[in-house]
């Protein structure tokens, strides 16, 4: 890996979070995909470790730091098990929008419980009938004295179930589309707020991923995200912009999981009386994954690290990474897989599910598709007069 | 002060004694060898090492501490749970004999306990010259502080100039505090004992980084001579019928119950129906076991065999089976006369727990698993072809 | 309640690996690690202060570099750490370590309990744990698998703890202050926390020597130590065994004939 002139406390992020990996999550990662469980353990030792305190401000229980911390920690947890990876990364999702838009009450409130793990956090925008097309949310919110009423269906919400916190979007104003989108925190126990059936997946299947149901859910009207009504869908696109590049870190991990099992088993198996990481063909393959790879991570940590620094439009560069890593992610895990030959295609060995957890970075947050077109409107604009 | 230097004009650089420090202290710089004195231990393993005399090591001898030729005597502790004494105590009696032989003296065991005077009469069919006695309610479960104060009275009493005990979970306890409290030296975990003929002391051999060097050790200037005894190493003493010995009972005015240890139960555990520190056949199981029912395939060899069933650590770690039963590094040190590595790929921290076994059998389906690098005898096949058939074999050669 | 854990710094054994050729163990470029064992005291320790309240103190007796190993332990918890280097204390056996270790725990003065592990992995003795227990005269319960319970109302204070043997455990009941060595199985240590590593990393450790602790150098280091080192060597490699091939039903055929005089 190229030295990315990390400081000294992110080279300790990233070491502890190998550890937290390593030891707490590798040797479970095999039963929580095959049962489909959620990584209870591995979500505890990850906030043992106080990794669930970055990017969270000091004054609010936090370590302080920025995406490029979170970015690393996510790419050592998806180098082992990118389920375990998006339960994490999903959390940030989920605190994203309290953290950007939320009031100084709902930030005192909520951050701090988030920073030290007690709290697990999910977001909800997704529905049925609304997946790409954000605007077309179905869930309302209709004000009711000092209280909102919220009535709807959310699917596909990672960490539904089991998160305790829900930021969500619902419409307070139907007719007028994105900007009678609001926010809302929900919490787990509310009144008229459950859970539906939880999802098969295949991949990531440590993450639980279910529907959240909305009846006649009564909340206070403090939960109101930033207090305003119509802040729904900018904060849906800020968070984006922000957990984008924690998507690609994602994707970054998992290839490089794979790349890694891959150059070990090829310098390991035999054929033809010697190892296949003596065969040119598979020098070449290898020497192509790692080389994409480090290409992701350096688009990656640039993008972090604009992000950081308070770059402003960094939507289409966000939406960049992760195009670019989770296609590398995709392909690294396939060719890795071929390396493994008939093994790799068998549960025995831990590659094939590098394969599985890969794809799903190429659909959430925004599928490639939807990425490229965030690229293409900003090229218009930027070039296009 | 002791020192060691490495003399420059000597020295070839040869890199001889890197390789032979266990503590990792020597560098080549300059094409000369230079020791860290911070991490050098002074053992002199390099010095050993040298082929050109170049490094010196000036050893200052301590004071010795009393009349040492006043010490006479090879004593054994009789450790003992429910007033039986353990199988351990028969080889450290044999050992003794042998040691006795060579310095012209006698053998003595000490027992304690609580109505278990007809246990002294089996010692000395075991070899026991001398049993020192002390039969006291307060003696009846061992509690190292009463036992330390009793059995620290009599060494000073009797001046024995060789103490050993069983390296048990007792044993290595108890004497630590005892060495501490008399102010002698001890060895543990012993494998071999041996008398310098010269100078009449005795040479301690003992395992160390679980096996992978081994240390020869002597406490010259201090009596008793101390140290704990691997089980299952030595061969046990047999009872002659014909022996005779004396039993010095010894009552001990001063033995003031310590008050701040009570001890309030013993509990055997049902799973560790035979244990296997005692075990002088060991079944063990890996991850190659798959699952924790397999086990049973092994419960059924080691009951055909008349041993005891270990694991590895990552059976334990899975849950397949109870931690009392890991062998290797972060469980126990087992030294039988048979072990059967089953679907176990013989990390280091395993091989250094089993590799002292006399025999090691090892079935894996991996031909290149480093447990084949220690085993006797090889099969590279499945578990679960093998262990079934041999079970059937047992069975009807009985 | 107060507790001080003796730990040492040892050579990571997932690391070392046997030279072929010389069968002598490699010890280049192998990592330093806190002894196994007494991460589960240091565990246990941050447990009951996390219980009970009260201040954790961690020991440890090594060169420069063991300071790494306190800090470890400090950012997994641990509030305060002493460190005890000096060149007088090298070449010190296990009766000369416990010395030095319990006027070091003297001269912290205030606690309740002494944590060890049950053994440290390079010398394999279990000696310094109850050694130390001697010298300070307290009492001591070796290979502790649980404590039960802990009463720190009464006086005086008690702890009743399950020692594992060879057949199974014994339960006993200690006045504090006490000593115990642990085994693995009392708990699962903790990985450090972010937190602590930074807090860890800007403490100032003070180093201890003889003169702070007013030992006299006859009683520590090869001069005061009973026991000395007289050759270290490599056991005689096992010869290759013995590989048994073929159908198995003729294998074990063959093992049985190979091994039927040891049953």
């Amino acid at each position: 890996m190229l030295n990315y002139g990390f400081t000294e406390e992110q080279l300790m992020i990233k070491d502890l979070a190998r550890k937290v990996s390593e030891e707490k999550i590798k040797p479970k990662s095999k039963e929580w995909d095959e049962k489909e469980e959620f990584p209870a353990e591995a979500i505890k030792a990850l906030a043992q470790s106080d990794l669930f305190a970055l990017c969270i401000p000091e004054a609010y229980g936090g370590m302080g730091g920025g995406l490029i911390e979170l970015c690393i920690a996510t790419e050592e947890v998806s180098r082992i098990d990118g389920g375990v990876a998006a339960s994490y990364a999903a959390s940030f999702l989920g605190m994203f929008p309290i953290l950007l838009f939320g009031t100084e009450e709902q930030k005192k409130k909520y951050l701090p419980q988030i920073a030290s793990g007690k709290s697990l956090t999910a977001f909800a925008i997704t529905e049925p009938e609304a997946g790409s097309d954000a605007s077309a949310v179905a869930t309302t919110a209709k004000k009711d004295g000092p209280s909102y009423v919220i009535n709807g269906l959310k699917h596909f919400i990672t960490n539904g179930g089991d998160a305790d916190i829900y930021t969500i979007i619902a419409a307070t104003a139907k007719n007028k589309g994105p900007r009678g989108l609001s926010g809302f925190i929900v919490e787990k126990g509310d009144k008229g707020f459950d859970f539906g059936k939880k999802e098969e997946k295949l991949g990531i299947r440590a993450s639980s991923t279910r529907e959240l149901i909305f009846q006649d859910c009564k909340i206070p009207q403090d939960r109101l995200l930033g207090a305003r009504e119509g802040l729904g869908f900018i904060a849906t696109m800020k968070t984006f912009d922000q957990s984008r590049p924690g998507v690609a870190s994602q994707a970054v991990g998992i290839a490089q999981g794979a790349l890694e099992l891959a150059v070990a088993y090829a310098h390991q198996r035999v054929q033809f009386g010697q190892k296949i990481s003596s065969f040119q063909g598979i020098q070449w393959m290898l020497a192509d994954m790692s080389t994409k790879v480090e290409a992701a991570r350096s688009l990656v940590y640039s993008v972090a690290r604009a992000v950081d620094r308070g770059d402003k439009d960094i939507a289409a560069a966000s939406a960049q990474a992760k195009l670019f890593a989770s296609d590398v992610a995709m392909e690294v895990t396939t060719q890795a897989v071929q390396i493994f030959g008939g093994y790799g295609y068998m549960k025995d060995y831990p590659v094939e599910k590098h394969m599985r957890d890969a794809k799903i970075t190429q659909i959430y947050e925004g599928t490639n598709q939807i990425q490229k077109g965030i690229i293409a409107l900003h090229l218009v604009r930027e070039y296009g007069k | 002060m002791s020192s060691i230097r490495v003399i420059d004009s000597k020295c070839t650089g040869c890199s001889l004694c890197v390789k032979a420090c266990p503590f990792g202290a020597i560098e080549i710089k300059d094409r000369l060898a230079v020791i860290d004195l911070t991490k050098c231990n002074i053992c002199g393993a390099c010095k050993d090492a040298c082929k050109f005399e170049a490094i010196e090591v000036v050893k200052k001898v301590g004071i010795p501490k009393k009349d040492l030729s006043s010490y006479k005597g090879v004593w054994v502790f009789a450790e003992q749970r429910d007033s039986v004494v353990s199988t351990v105590v028969f080889e450290l009696l044999a050992k003794a004999q042998v040691l006795a032989k060579d310095l012209r003296t006698y053998v003595g065991a000490v027992l304690l306990g609580h109505n278990i005077k007809e246990q002294a009469q089996k010692l000395i069919l075991r070899g026991a010259d001398k049993v020192f006695l002390v039969d006291e309610p307060g003696l009846k479960n061992y509690i190292a502080e009463n036992y330390t104060s009793a059995i620290s009275h009599i060494i000073n009493k009797y001046k024995p100039e060789i103490f050993l005990a069983g390296a048990t979970s007792c044993g290595r306890s108890l004497v630590s505090r005892i060495a501490v409290s008399i102010y002698a030296g001890l060895t543990a975990d012993c494998t071999g004992l041996d008398i310098d003929p010269v100078k009449d002391i005795l040479i301690q051999t003992r395992p160390a980084f679980g096996g992978n060097i081994m240390a020869r050790i002597i406490s010259p200037n201090f009596r008793p001579q101390m140290a704990t005894v691997r089980h299952k190493v030595m061969p046990e003493a047999q009872p002659d019928r014909s022996r005779k010995g004396e039993v010095i009972e010894e009552k001990i005015d001063s033995l003031s119950e310590d008050k701040r240890v009570k001890f309030v139960d013993f509990i055997k555990e049902v799973t560790s129906t035979v244990n296997i520190a005692e075990a002088d056949i060991i079944v063990s199981g890996g991850r190659g076991m798959q699952a924790p029912e397999n086990f049973k395939l092994l419960e059924e060899l080691a009951q055909a065999l008349g041993g005891a069933v270990g694991s590895s650590r990552a059976a334990v770690d899975a849950g397949w089976y109870p931690y009392s039963h890991q062998v290797g590094q972060t469980g126990r040190t087992v030294c039988p006369k048979m072990y059967i590595a089953c679907g176990i790929s013989g990390q280091i921290q395993h091989l250094v727990g089993m590799q002292s076994s006399k025999v090691i059998v090892a079935i894996n389906k991996d031909p290149d698993a480093p447990i084949f690098k220690v085993a006797n005898y090889g099969i590279v096949a499945d578990v679960f072809d093998v262990v079934p058939l041999l079970i059937r074999k047992l069975k009807e050669s009985k | 309640m107060n507790i001080v854990v003796c730990i040492k710094q040892v050579p990571d054994s997932t690391e070392v690996r046997i030279d072929p050729e010389t069968n002598t163990l490699i010890r280049e470029g192998v990592a330093s690690i806190i002894n196994p064992f007494d991460m589960y005291a240091i565990e246990e320790a941050i447990r009951l202060k996390e219980r009970f309240g009260g201040k954790t103190t961690v020991i440890t007796m090594g060169p420069p570099q063991a300071d790494d190993a306190l800090r470890e332990a400090l950012s997994m918890g641990i509030d305060e750490a002493v460190h005890l280097s000096d060149r007088a204390f090298a070449g010190s056996d296990t009766w000369a370590t416990s010395l030095i270790l319990s006027r070091a725990v003297k001269k912290i003065a205030q606690f309740d309990l002494l944590v060890c592990g049950k053994q440290a992995s390079d010398g394999d003795t279990a000696q310094v744990g109850p050694g130390i227990a001697a010298h300070l005269n307290l009492p001591q319960a070796t290979y502790v698998r649980r404590i039960d319970t802990v009463h720190l109302d009464t006086s005086p204070k008690i702890m009743v703890v399950e020692r594992l043997v060879e057949e199974g455990y014994e339960i006993l009941e200690l006045q504090l202050p006490a000593l115990i060595t642990v085994v693995k199985e009392i708990n699962e240590p903790r990985l450090p926390s972010l937190r602590g590593k930074m807090k860890a990393r800007k403490e100032q450790i003070p180093v201890w020597t003889h003169k702070d602790l007013n030992l006299e150098e006859d009683k520590i280091g090869l001069n005061g130590s009973p026991t000395q080192v007289v050759k270290i060597f490599t056991p005689p490699a096992k010869q290759g065994g013995k590989i048994l091939q073929g159908e198995p039903k003729d294998i074990v055929e063959e093992l049985y004939k190979e091994i039927k005089d040891f049953l």
